[in-house]
């Protein structure tokens, strides 16, 4: 099993090499910008994937933590402080090393948190919120979970889209590059792009990795055991739910952080971000790899938004990811990779039972 | 295993897919994002008809200079990333001259760098004048400046010796816009905002928050919003019995929000472009002509109204082909500078004379002060 | 606030209520039919609201509205024969994607159907400046027609539910499918004429509001949002609850605007809804025990 999967992983590093060798030696290296943007949402979808497909439990609010990373950093890199600059507060985060000072484009000095301590501030605070919300929200089941979930993206999105500080409609523009190391910056520059490319494959390697390790040790086992029969893995005498709060927000922390880089990498977020639409593209997509299907939901997710993201989908873009989540839950519930089609088939037309649900 | 090899195959094959070049000779790539679909598809819809109109209308004509138009349209679907997303593509895979679009000042916000560093020429169909001020080099853009609307609204209401206003407008970029400038300009107008409240654009009955604009003693209302949410709001207004007058915004310049408000909407003030009344403008006006075969030529095209929307893509459109004729050249810099010094460009919107300084060209005078009279748009004390 | 004033809350508030109410109703028929929340609800209140529009042009209003309430129906029972009834015990998760998944095709087929623009049935009575003034409070015509037809609905589904055979075998489904089973009662067809009839309700709702609201391609979604909170605020299943509830939240919200920005105003009804989910389930008017016992 081990091996296995680190031949796996091995293949998906070769494979992000691959890809971009090739791009390089077709001069056609601008598909790493959307391959870039499609890692970005993979990282939520993979931390998705581990909620709905191994703890069991749906969210369809994930698109409110997304923006929450992304708004918090973006807010913070690009709210000018100087006119506080006096105040006791501002003075001490500058004496810390927290703020920054550059200048826009147009020649005006600007004081802002730091990008690192930016990206901190905001995972500690999707932690936090994700706790607080996670707690109350997983004691429900089925259709009050999915409806709590939703209340919970929409109130993110009604912020976002209601307050003036976060730019209401139009979102946050000119936000800052993010200055990794010396030499390694999140920014959307056209001579930066082969570096980000793999700032952000990495990414999604390291949450692969971190995400495997999780569901092949005793959580992983406990966490199926969730989904499997909830109240039998409880007399088993496993704490369920801390679990599944831990997956939760651990899911939460991977989609803020998708947020931060993203919201970097592109200059800017806005509301559409945060919109119920964009969650259920996550699930949609985590639905379409197979619930407890790692590789799929990747592989899925990959896809499906490059192929949005470069505009293919034309109009139907919405429509595309509707029809799709019907196809696959009537047809092939445990996702596109295990088909089974041919007796999904068979069920609709001879209307019989096409199998039972596991 | 199975899976890793599935996505290094599907990932090859589409660029391989995508990989093919086809150079069509001798044409002039036009981009344009545009939010086709989604809760700006208002916007975006007619924009993007007119677009395929004219495009057509050209290349039949024979092209500019000879070449012909490929127009590539991208619908952004009016979310940020995406519009980005196909900025890049469209300056970097498709080498585009221009991009005309996105529809609303977010999106176009966001895309003003990348059109900068990538040196393409921008023509934003938004109206948010954040847009080309402060000027950046290759951002250019066609609609009325909203000081413009203020303006204009604040000169009627001293004619009407109105002095308190109740302020409502929605939560999206043009609602706020407005709102700012609303807010800075009534002081040195001696206009007293008495009441202001914003409202979500998805709003279906407003009935509370005229209510409570009623309750202030405003004279008269001022909506801000460009949403199906302003019908609503007059019509509640009326309903609640508010007498004053109500005035809009440049927003309102859809008869499809007359007709949804039905003769609630007689009386409303607002300031537009003379599409709307193309019809009752005197032969004299300089506009008539390219208004009337606008108007006609979309209304027959495809049976339904033009509005002021669409306008703003001719206009991003007509300046692009007026500026590659004057620069007589498809080289990107030959062009922006043409358009930085097109003068007396007859459009939709208004007589463009753009400059170094100005990258919208658009004076006040662009604006006419408009009502509605049995459900028809009719210029203001005529 | 003065007494007038406080009146023209009450009135938008119920204007809201009823709105939130309808749709809450057609989410409640399919619930106590199959267990299932259907998300695409919202849709079949957009579906009717446009056909009926549409179908003006050939019809008289009375007509338009009764046939796009028709075809609607037929829309929902399509839609259950097609994509839910042979299902063999479906998950609940599986459930919740799948109308999730119909919503987003029905709104984006009406996108290619009708166009992005705004449209509206006229007022059955007057036009949108006539108001009934009742001491210093304005009403509209139109609301009164919206109550008034809600009113009339509620009261012909109980009896429905209670004297009519096939009534009293839908219930008998919702409260155990096996033993209605035994009992000789067809589930299936049970499920397929629970999904007719709310999507009749909902069309009916689109047609009775449009006038006040506009109907688009894209007004179902927030519309099923609010339907939803309304039920679960109510109870899921109690129709006569989530009128109740309906105007709850409406007043709620009308007021909600005094004390708060209008652009929060669904930060408040959302709110409400969690603070009710995490601390009583079943709902504001139903009853503990019945609540512990619904499956999800």
């Amino acid at each position: 099993m081990r091996s296995r999967i680190h031949f796996a992983l091995f293949g998906l590093v070769a494979a992000v090499i691959a890809v971009q060798q090739v791009t390089a030696y077709t001069g056609s290296e601008y598909y790493l910008t959307q391959l870039t943007m499609s890692a970005y949402y993979s990282l939520v979808i993979v931390g998705l994937c581990l909620l709905m497909g191994y703890a069991g439990q749906i969210s369809l609010g994930h698109a409110g933590f997304f923006a929450i990373g992304g708004y918090i950093s973006a807010f913070l890199t690009t709210h000018d402080l100087s006119p506080l600059k006096d105040g006791g507060i501002v003075a001490f985060l500058s004496k810390a090393g927290l703020l920054s000072q550059r200048t826009d484009l147009y020649g005006g000095q600007l004081l802002t948190v730091q990008p690192w301590a930016a990206c901190i501030i905001a995972i500690f605070a999707t932690v936090v919120i994700a706790y607080i919300v996670g707690g109350p929200v997983l004691r429900l089941k089925g259709h009050y979970l999915a409806m709590a979930t939703l209340g919970f993206g929409t109130i993110i999105y009604r912020i976002a889209i209601g307050t003036t500080a976060l730019g209401a409609a139009d979102g946050l523009s000119d936000v800052p590059p993010f200055r990794l190391l010396p030499f390694l910056e999140v920014s959307g520059e056209m001579s930066d792009r082969v570096q980000n490319y793999y700032i952000a494959w990495g990414l999604v390697i390291l949450a692969v990795l971190f995400s495997l390790n999780i569901i092949h040790s005793r959580i992983g086992r406990a966490l199926r055991s969730i989904h499997g029969a909830e109240d039998a893995a409880n007399a088993m005498g496993i704490d369920t739910a801390r679990y599944k709060l831990n997956t939760f927000v651990l899911s939460a922390v991977f989609a803020s952080v998708a947020g931060v880089f993203l919201t970097h990498y592109n200059g800017g977020i806005g509301p559409s971000e945060a919109s119920i639409m964009k969650s259920v593209r996550y699930v949609a997509i985590v639905a379409v790899g197979g619930m407890a299907n790692l590789w799929g939901a990747l592989v899925m997710g990959t896809l499906l938004n490059f192929l949005s993201l470069r505009g293919y989908l034309g109009t139907y873009d919405d429509a595309v990811f509707g029809g799709i989540l019907i196809i696959i839950m009537l047809f092939v519930p445990q996702g596109l990779l295990h088909i089974d089609v041919f007796r999904g088939l068979r069920g609709f037309f001879l209307r019989r039972p096409a199998e039972k649900e596991t | 295993m199975k899976a890793v090899t599935f996505v290094m195959v599907s990932i090859l094959c589409i660029l391989m897919m995508a990989a093919s070049p086809v150079l069509a000779a001798d044409t002039i790539k036009v981009g344009a994002i545009l939010a086709v679909t989604g809760p700006a598809s208002f916007l975006g819809a007619p924009e993007a008809k007119t677009l395929e109109m004219m495009t057509e209308e050209i290349n039949r004509k024979g092209g500019i200079m000879g070449k012909k138009i490929d127009l590539i349209i991208k619908d952004s679907g009016a979310s940020p990333e995406k519009a980005l997303s196909f900025a890049k593509q469209l300056i970097e895979e498709d080498k585009v001259l221009a991009i005309i679009g996105p529809s609303t000042s977010g999106e176009t916000m966001k895309i003003k760098n990348v059109a900068e560093e990538g040196k393409t020429i921008l023509l934003s169909c938004a109206a948010a004048e954040v847009i080309v001020n402060p000027v950046a080099k290759y951002v250019f853009k066609t609609p009325q400046n909203d000081s413009f609307a203020v303006i204009k609204i604040f000169d009627q209401m001293k004619k009407m010796k109105i002095s308190k206003i109740g302020v409502l407008s929605s939560n999206t970029g043009f609602g706020q816009a407005g709102k700012a400038q609303i807010e800075k300009m009534a002081p040195e107008h001696q206009i007293q905002i008495v009441a202001n409240e914003v409202y979500d654009k998805a709003a279906t009955d407003l009935t509370a928050e005229v209510t409570k604009v009623k309750a202030s003693g405003a004279q008269a209302i001022v909506n801000w919003s460009i949403e199906p949410a302003q019908a609503i709001v007059i019509k509640n207004a009326r309903q609640i019995g508010f007498k004053g007058p109500i005035f809009q915004s440049h927003g309102f310049g859809n008869i499809k929000y007359v007709q949804a408000a039905g003769p609630a909407a007689d009386g409303v003030i607002f300031p537009a472009g003379r599409l709307l009344v193309a019809n009752e403008l005197p032969k004299s006006n300089k506009q008539k002509a390219v208004l009337m075969a606008y108007k006609k030529d979309y209304e027959r095209r495809f049976k339904e109204d033009a509005s002021t929307f669409g306008g703003h893509a001719y206009d991003a459109m007509l300046i692009l082909t007026k500026a590659i004729e004057k620069a007589h050249s498809t080289n990107e810099e030959a062009v922006r500078n043409a358009i930085e010094n097109l003068k007396g460009v007859v459009g939709t919107g208004g007589i463009f004379n753009f400059s170094p300084q100005d990258h919208n060209g658009l004076s006040i005078g662009s604006f006419e002060m408009l009502t509605v009279k049995k459900g028809k748009f009719v210029p203001l004390g005529k | 606030m003065n007494f007038d004033l406080f009146f023209q809350y009450i009135v938008a508030g119920i204007t809201y209520g009823t709105i939130y109410a309808v749709v809450a109703i057609g989410f409640n028929i399919i619930y106590n039919a199959t267990g299932i929340i259907n998300f695409a609800q919202g849709e079949f209140v957009m579906l009717g609201g446009m056909t009926a529009v549409t179908l003006l042009r050939y019809l008289p209003l009375p007509v338009a509205v009764l046939a796009a309430m028709i075809i609607t129906m037929l829309v929902g029972g399509l839609i259950e024969i097609l994509f839910i009834r042979w299902l063999y015990k479906p998950s609940v998760l599986r459930m919740i994607i799948i109308t999730i998944g119909l919503s987003i095709l029905i709104r984006e087929t009406a996108l290619h159907i009708w166009g992005e623009g705004v449209k509206a049935l006229p007022y059955f009575t007057g036009t949108s400046v006539s108001s009934i003034k009742l001491g210093g409070v304005f009403i509209s015509p139109q609301v009164l027609w919206v109550v008034g037809i809600s009113a009339v609905m509620v009261a012909l589904l109980n009896v429905f539910f209670s004297y009519t055979i096939t009534g009293r075998q839908m219930r008998a489904c919702s409260v155990n499918r096996d033993a209605a089973r035994l009992c000789g009662i067809n589930a299936k067809n049970m499920v397929t004429l629970s999904f007719m009839l709310s999507a009749a309700i909902g069309a009916l709702g689109g047609c009775i509001v449009s006038p006040i609201t506009y109907v688009q391609y894209d007004s179902g979604t927030p519309l099923a949002i609010k339907g939803f909170t309304v039920a679960i605020l109510g109870g899921l299943g109690n129709s006569v609850a989530a009128v109740a509830a309906g105007l709850v939240l409406g007043i709620l919200e009308s007021f909600s605007i005094w004390v708060m920005p209008a652009a929060y105003k669904d930060v408040i009804s959302i709110s409400i809804l969690l603070l009710i989910l995490f601390v009583r389930p079943s709902g504001l008017f139903g009853s503990k025990e019945a609540g512990d016992l619904k499956e999800f």
